[in-house]
């Protein structure tokens, strides 16, 4: 199929940026980066620089991979990052736009790639059960219902890539830190210190620069992971329960 | 150079804990003031960081990921080995321990293997304690499965998401140690050589990524946790960042580089589809808990698959053969990993692949499905002959077993697995070799360490399922908070290290020559085409079979390749910026020197075991012939552009007797 691409060109943080269209032939069977590989290739071969864009594991769990496509994060496919996005859900003749995710908290280091490091000050500040190594209980001591620990494992599925912040347009983290205080606040090992976890990640994220959750929900909707919402109502109610000294 | 292993004295089972008790301590106002560099964030490394942070060491901790969340021991599936024995099905530590040493072909160390068994428990109380939402049954309890090469249910999982769960426990632990300032974090930054002082590790040079600016880091001692080096063969399933240049740096620098021709080849991956292919993904060797593994027994069938004539369940069930089953009967489809695989290769090289190259077997659940249908419907008191009905309930079963792997199976080729077999293929997927290290996972350079896969310790010639995790965590968080100790116990009258010492400024000249000179070549090659033809030069030669002939003309292709990339490849770009070619350009360059030892290794070990086939050494059976008279030993090699020095380790074997392995 042939394709063409408008990509988002910026050589640094300081750069203006903007589009560059290029034509790409690529097969059905490609991932969507397998299709940028062979643009990078091509650019290669005319000695030019190619697009840089995160990426690793490319089977959908590291979370490094993040390209708006066609205005969406991780592109059109629900439940699905952008190295598992195949591209026989696009047609030849088709115009693709990438973009790299756009957030006043994930400034642009080059071209689709970004700096989400606020991401990870988020969990330095309370993201954890403060256990040490050694010396902790048989793993059998505290029996955790099977359907809480089913909750808890949807809401730790999360992989951190920022989709959630890309989608809103208020550039909230509010699934990203509801995801987390909801997994650790689930389990009984993590109850402990749930509202002290709650109000310092919100704080930080708060201080990070990222914006206000007003309960759109492009988040849920945009996330390959498909977090739900339910858990940012958990992370209130932990909220709350920091403010008014609850349990 | 004599190896000495370090292996304490004493019965095997009291080896660790006697060694634990009498080993030299670093008071904590010491501790305070000793610096240790770790590099990696995967499962090893971040466990070790934290730990070591919580201990009261100054911790560095370096990663080339935007964040030490992202290694590639979240891409783990399946789960995670421990001698816990809930099942009350026999297991103990001492059965984790002799499956681990049968599985590894017997070319692994008895102390390092019973000490990973021993710790395995605690990995597991650790990770519950740390809120890893672990799979559990009705009554609350932590629940099981089987993996390869063993009889009894030891793994522990999170869905299919095992190694992300553990990964995100140990990266929130690390998180933890950060925000009290016991481990100053490095994201972005590669380390690109060690730095001696002495004969001693006392640093590295990293590369900050975003800037490309050269930085000298120094420390009393070096923790490598950089992974294994499965990407030498270009399609794998590791992440397209994982390479092998820490460990090869700290090789140039005088490591040992220990049984490089030891890789892991995994039966169930999806099949190559086509040459633009970047990587392979795994299917959990968990599907073969409940998927059968088959090929047409007649190769016409075979071909109308193939041409896509027929469909995997048009086949009639006498007109398939369940090869492992038929071979196997002992282990049926839950043989070890080397055994399948190969099982794999023969059936396709007689001519009975399913998938369009012929590479490709089925993995079929439509028993399974049955099976756990009828269960359900009489669990529920409805018509267990209602095959409709059956076959609804017992997809949703499978569904909830392993939804996820389905998904991604489906998302990736485009076919069903719930009504149509799954096509799979052996892929490289783990490297059982790496740093030679003692058991105190200290290399032959006093103070540089190695953990997780990128050391070669507990695996011998191949690796059970689920026992990855377990070793990186066990290395990371009870093997080297103790260990270190042995080497730091000497270092409390060292002051800190200056990093502007000559020996640092020398190895941050030679690194900047090296990349100046990547950049600067005038030629017109891309560095992922040179990647890519590396790649095939080690799968046609150094693959699951292996023959002398094809081993010595393998050798003489990686060094013409070699050549070939010096003199025409291009990198675009300056070495002063944010420039992923250039990280690639460099990985790819050690990648090669690195498969040229492979080569080496594989060409010496006259005899066949685990993931290590030599075409010339097989029993009449077609299985691998082990020669444990001349070849039980550790091949640890020193390098040399020409000719590489090998140091032998001899495996002393004092409570397992060497047997054939027979998974019949």
């Amino acid at each position: 199929m042939k394709l063409k691409l408008k990509v988002w060109r910026q050589q640094n943080n300081k750069d203006k940026g903007g589009f560059q269209t290029y034509d790409v032939v690529a097969e059905e069977h490609m991932s969507f980066l397998e299709m940028m590989d062979v643009l990078n290739e091509s650019l290669i071969a005319k000695q030019e620089t190619p697009v840089a864009f995160e990426h690793d594991c490319r089977e959908g769990i590291c979370g490094s991979c993040n390209m708006v496509i066609n205005g969406r994060p991780h592109g059109p496919n629900s439940g699905t990052t952008t190295c598992q996005l195949h591209m026989r859900f696009f047609k030849d003749g088709d115009t693709i736009v990438v973009e790299p995710w756009r957030s006043r908290a994930f400034p642009v280091i080059k071209d689709l790639v970004v700096n989400r490091s606020s991401f990870d000050r988020i969990i330095q500040a309370g993201g954890y059960i403060s256990v040490n190594t050694g010396g902790t209980p048989d793993g059998n001591s505290i029996p955790i219902e099977k359907d809480v620990a089913g909750e808890a494992m949807d809401a730790a599925t999360c992989i951190g890539c920022g989709a959630c912040v890309a989608a809103c347009p208020n550039g909230s983290a509010m699934l990203f830190t509801a995801a987390k205080v909801s997994h650790l606040a689930l389990m009984p090992q993590g109850k402990v210190e749930s509202n002290r976890r709650a109000k310092n990640m919100v704080a930080t994220m708060d201080k990070e620069g990222f914006g206000m959750c007003s309960n759109i929900g492009a988040c849920e909707a945009e996330c390959p992971k498909e977090i739900s919402i339910d858990h940012i109502a958990r992370l209130n109610r932990e909220y709350v329960g920091s403010v008014f000294g609850g349990a | 150079m004599s190896l000495d292993s370090k292996i304490p004295k004493g019965d095997l089972a009291d080896k660790w804990t006697n060694y634990k008790s009498k080993m030299p301590l670093v008071a904590p106002n010491n501790k305070r003031r000793l610096e240790v560099i770790v590099v990696g964030t995967g499962l090893a490394g971040a466990s070790a960081a934290a730990t070591l942070g919580e201990l009261g060491y100054k911790v560095k901790a370096f990663t080339f990921h935007d964040s030490p969340r992202r290694a590639h021991s979240i891409a783990a599936q399946g789960g995670i080995n421990a001698a816990k024995n809930y099942q009350n099905d026999g297991d103990s530590t001492y059965r984790l321990f002799y499956d681990t040493i049968k599985g590894g072909d017997y070319r692994s160390r008895e102390a390092n293997v019973h000490r990973l068994a021993e710790v395995s428990t605690d990995i597991i109380d650790q990770c519950v304690a740390q809120g890893v939402p672990f799979a559990r049954d009705y009554g609350g309890n932590l629940d099981n499965r089987s993996f390869g090469g063993v009889q009894v249910s030891r793994t522990f999982y999170a869905k299919g998401q095992t190694g992300q769960q553990l990964l995100i426990g140990a990266y929130q632990a690390l998180s933890r140690q950060i925000s009290l300032g016991n481990v100053t974090m490095y994201n972005r930054h590669e380390m690109m050589d060690m730095v001696k002082v002495d004969g001693k590790a006392r640093g590295i040079i990293a590369r900050n990524l975003l800037t490309g600016e050269l930085e000298r880091h120094a420390a009393h001692c070096v923790i490598l946790a950089t992974g294994g080096y499965g990407n030498v063969f270009y399609l794998s399933t590791n992440a397209m960042g994982c390479n092998v240049s820490a460990a090869w740096r700290s090789v140039r620098k005088g490591a040992l580089m220990a049984n490089p021709c030891f890789t892991q080849i995994h039966p169930t991956c999806i099949p190559v589809s086509g040459d633009y292919q970047s990587k392979l993904t795994l299917m959990s060797e968990s599907l073969r808990n409940d998927g059968r593994i088959w090929v047409p027994k007649s190769k016409e069938d075979a071909k109308a698959i193939r041409e896509k004539r027929k469909k995997g369940v048009d086949i009639a069930e006498g007109d398939r053969d369940y090869y492992l089953e038929r071979r196997y009967p002992a282990f049926g489809n839950l043989v070890p990993r080397d055994v399948a695989s190969r099982a794999a290769k023969v059936a396709c090289d007689d001519g009975n692949g399913v998938a369009p190259t012929g590479l490709g077997v089925f993995l079929d659940f439509a028993s399974a499905i049955q099976r756990y249908g009828k269960s359900d419907a009489h669990s529920k008191g409805l018509d267990e002959n209602n095959q409709k009905l059956v076959t609804e309930l017992g997809t949703k079963v499978i569904e909830a077993k392993y939804g996820n792997l389905f998904e991604m199976y489906e998302k990736i080729t485009g076919e069903d697995p719930y009504t149509n077999p799954m096509k799979i293929y052996p892929a490289v997927h783990y490297t059982m070799g790496g740093l030679w290290v003692d058991y105190n996972l200290q290399t032959n350079i006093e103070g540089l360490f190695a953990l997780g896969e990128c050391n070669f310790s507990d695996h011998g010639a191949n690796r059970l399922g689920a026992s990855a995790l377990m070793q990186g965590l066990a290395d990371g968080y009870f093997v080297i908070p103790y260990t270190v100790g042995t080497f730091l116990a000497e270092e409390i009258r060292t002051p800190a290290f200056s990093p502007d010492t000559k020996e640092f400024k020398t190895a941050e000249a030679e690194v900047r020559a090296r990349l100046e000179s990547l950049v600067g070549n005038k030629g017109t090659k891309s560095v992922e085409s040179f990647h890519k033809r590396l790649g095939l030069i080690m799968w046609d030669h150094c693959g699951m079979a292996r023959t002398a002939e094809g081993l010595k003309k393998g050798r003489e292709m990686i060094r013409a390749l070699k050549k070939e990339f010096y003199a025409e490849v291009f990198v675009p770009g300056t070495q002063d910026e944010f420039n992923p070619e250039l990280e690639k350009a460099a990985r790819v360059a050690d990648l090669m020197e690195h498969g040229e030892l492979m080569m080496v290794d594989a060409l010496d070990r006259d005899e066949s075991c685990g993931g290590h086939f030599r075409e010339e050494y097989t029993t009449p059976e077609g299985e691998a012939l082990r020669r444990d008279e001349e070849y039980t030993y550790v091949s640890a090699w020193e390098w040399d552009d020409n000719n590489p020095v090998l140091h032998k380790e001899d495996l002393v074997f004092e409570n397992v007797e060497l047997k054939t392995r027979s998974y019949k």
